[in-house]
């Protein structure tokens, strides 16, 4: 009697669960078979969901015609050069916080975050202004500098909760052998920090190549990401909805992978510990 | 228990993020500064001049700024709200004995990986175009007229978009959260024979106590400065119904090319996030020392 019970409550739960899962999950899907219909059948009343004439023609004229290929390699550069060097400055200062801490530490890691609340918004004029005098408006370079600033606190504070959840006494238990710092940091610490060091290196890589305020502002072309590329997509003559959703699939779809893949990671990271 | 060696190594390793974080505050900040007690605008470079606190008094009075600071603050709240009330139910769900419970939780936290541009053009053409949209056939299949989003409701459309991208944020900490619930106490809670209501009343609410004031402080900073979804869709029209504060500044800089006034703008957003920093500092510096 119990289990029957129990097994009605786990049908309705599921049933109910798909459907918000679905009903969440609608864009995205309706987006994805939007972008394998002819213009004429995306315009469609009432919308086809299955039945249409299936074409990969979209994706052909995206690429050739749009240059995806261009603006893709720019947000590989940008999203991926900002996350290195983000990670080359934030992973000594996370580990002399996290394993030589002082007294002024959190007061260090609290200003550090504080530095992300500034709103972009406010330094827009003079990031322009500088940008412009030094010539590094529309460059990779310069997207990259500002997006691994952005990113730092956030790096720093991810990198140091998972230091920090390292245990100590591995560490006095190799020092207690006489392990040199250098043969500690290689054959103790890093191979305890590698998941923490790759899931901050994924999130950082998500967070860049979603970023859209900095990108819009500070580049027309030469270094444009996807960002720009899709929202370009926004003027009346580059609106063809089928084109449309095969861009922001190809835009999106790397970015959902290794989201689905980090996303454990990705909770811990974002609250930075403050919920396990 | 840290050496004089690893002490000193420790503080050589913190000072490039240290050097390179304060030079990223303090320069623009200072620029910004200076710009807004200036007249200046890069139509006209040569009108350079001094103006003290007009700026200033200009931004403030300047009725767009009170629309602004209100859309603002519709737009947090809301999507707040929508991201809590909606997300702590399908948490709960979530919590449940689900079959293919994975899968339902990759399609509810995909939105969060959308990027904001994409999120804005699929959501105004695909879903809530008056005529073609998704939305418009399902309101004419129950016999009633399609919304014309942009132009009847467009600060509410933006909400909209807003609350589905923050969405699985919400969910997936709370998710979180409830996972790590003390299940015995929920058991003997259960034996006594308190109903459901009561136990999410009296234990599931005050243990999601903490989550949810991160979700609502972490949300505050990214949606303080919500862009992307304005300038796609609406640029901030019609009139000022979508314009956000980042917006009014973002126009005033790189449309009307106003720097000072811009600078003014900007600094009094700096202002309000400082605000909100305060609180979110406190609490998160709190869970530090746990």
């Amino acid at each position: 009697m119990a289990r029957k019970v129990t097994s009605r409550r786990v049908w309705v739960s599921t049933g109910a669960a798909w459907l918000f899962g679905f009903l969440i999950f609608l864009p995205i899907l309706w987006m994805v078979l939007t972008s394998f219909k002819s213009e004429l059948d995306a315009f469609a009343m009432p919308p086809k969901f299955l039945l249409f004439h299936w074409t990969t023609e979209n994706y052909a004229t995206v690429q050739e015609r749009s240059d995806y290929l261009h603006h893709a390699l720019n947000s590989i550069m940008v999203a991926g050069g900002s996350t290195l060097i983000a990670m080359l400055i934030a992973v000594p200062a996370a580990w002399s916080m996290a394993f030589a801490p002082t007294k002024r530490t959190k007061d260090v890691l609290l200003w550090m975050l504080s530095t992300k609340m500034m709103p972009p918004v406010g330094v827009l004029v003079p990031i322009y202004l500088i940008y412009r005098d030094f010539g590094l408006l529309d460059t990779r370079a310069g997207l990259v500098f500002i997006l691994c600033l952005g990113n730092l606190p956030i790096v720093v504070w991810m990198l140091f909760t998972y230091f920090k959840e390292i245990p100590k006494d591995i560490l006095e238990a190799a020092r207690m052998d006489g392990a040199t710092i250098g043969r500690e940091l290689i054959y103790v610490l890093t191979p305890m920090a590698i998941p923490g060091l790759a899931s901050t290196l994924l999130l950082n890589f998500i967070l860049a190549w979603n970023e859209a305020f900095w990108t819009l502002n500070l580049s027309t072309l030469d270094a444009a990401p996807l960002t720009v590329f899709i929202a370009s997509y926004s003027s009346p003559e580059g609106l063809f909805w089928a084109k449309l959703s095969a861009a922001s699939t190809l835009a999106i779809a790397p970015i959902i992978i290794l989201g689905w893949f980090t996303q454990r990671q990705l909770v811990r990271g974002l609250t930075f510990g403050a919920v396990k | 228990m840290a050496t004089q060696q690893t002490q000193v190594l420790g503080r050589a390793l913190l000072t490039p993020a240290v050097a390179l974080l304060f030079i990223w505050m303090i320069v623009p900040l200072a620029m910004t500064i200076y710009f807004s007690t200036l007249h200046y605008t890069l139509m006209d470079p040569e009108s350079e001049r001094f103006v003290g606190l007009e700026n200033f008094r200009y931004f403030l009075t300047d009725p767009a700024f009170l629309t602004s600071l209100q859309n603002t603050l519709v737009l947090v709240g809301s999507v707040l709200a929508i991201t809590i009330l909606l997300g702590t139910p399908l948490a709960l769900l979530l919590d449940q004995p689900v079959i293919g419970r994975s899968v339902v939780r990759l399609m509810v936290i995909a939105p969060f990986f959308v990027m904001p541009t994409v999120s804005a053009l699929v959501w105004k053409n695909l879903l809530m175009h008056p005529v073609s949209g998704l939305f418009a056939w399902i309101a004419t299949s129950f016999g009633l007229t399609p919304i014309d989003w942009f132009t009847d409701a467009p600060l509410f459309a933006v909400i909209l978009i807003v609350a589905w991208q923050w969405l699985p944020f919400a969910t997936l900490i709370l998710l979180t959260a409830l996972q790590s619930q003390d299940e015995e106490q929920k058991e003997a809670a259960e034996m006594d024979g308190a109903s459901a209501l009561s136990i999410f009343i009296y234990l599931t609410l005050p243990h999601l106590a903490r989550p949810i004031t991160v979700v609502i402080l972490i949300e505050t900073i990214f949606l303080l400065s919500v862009f992307a979804e304005i300038f796609v869709t609406t640029g901030g029209g019609p009139g000022m119904q979508t314009t956000n504060i980042a917006f009014l500044i973002y126009a005033q800089a790189l449309i009307q090319f106003d720097v000072g006034n811009a600078s003014a703008g900007g600094l009094v957003a700096v202002v309000i996030a400082n605000i909100v920093a305060f609180f979110l500092v406190r609490v998160i510096g709190r869970n530090l020392e746990a």
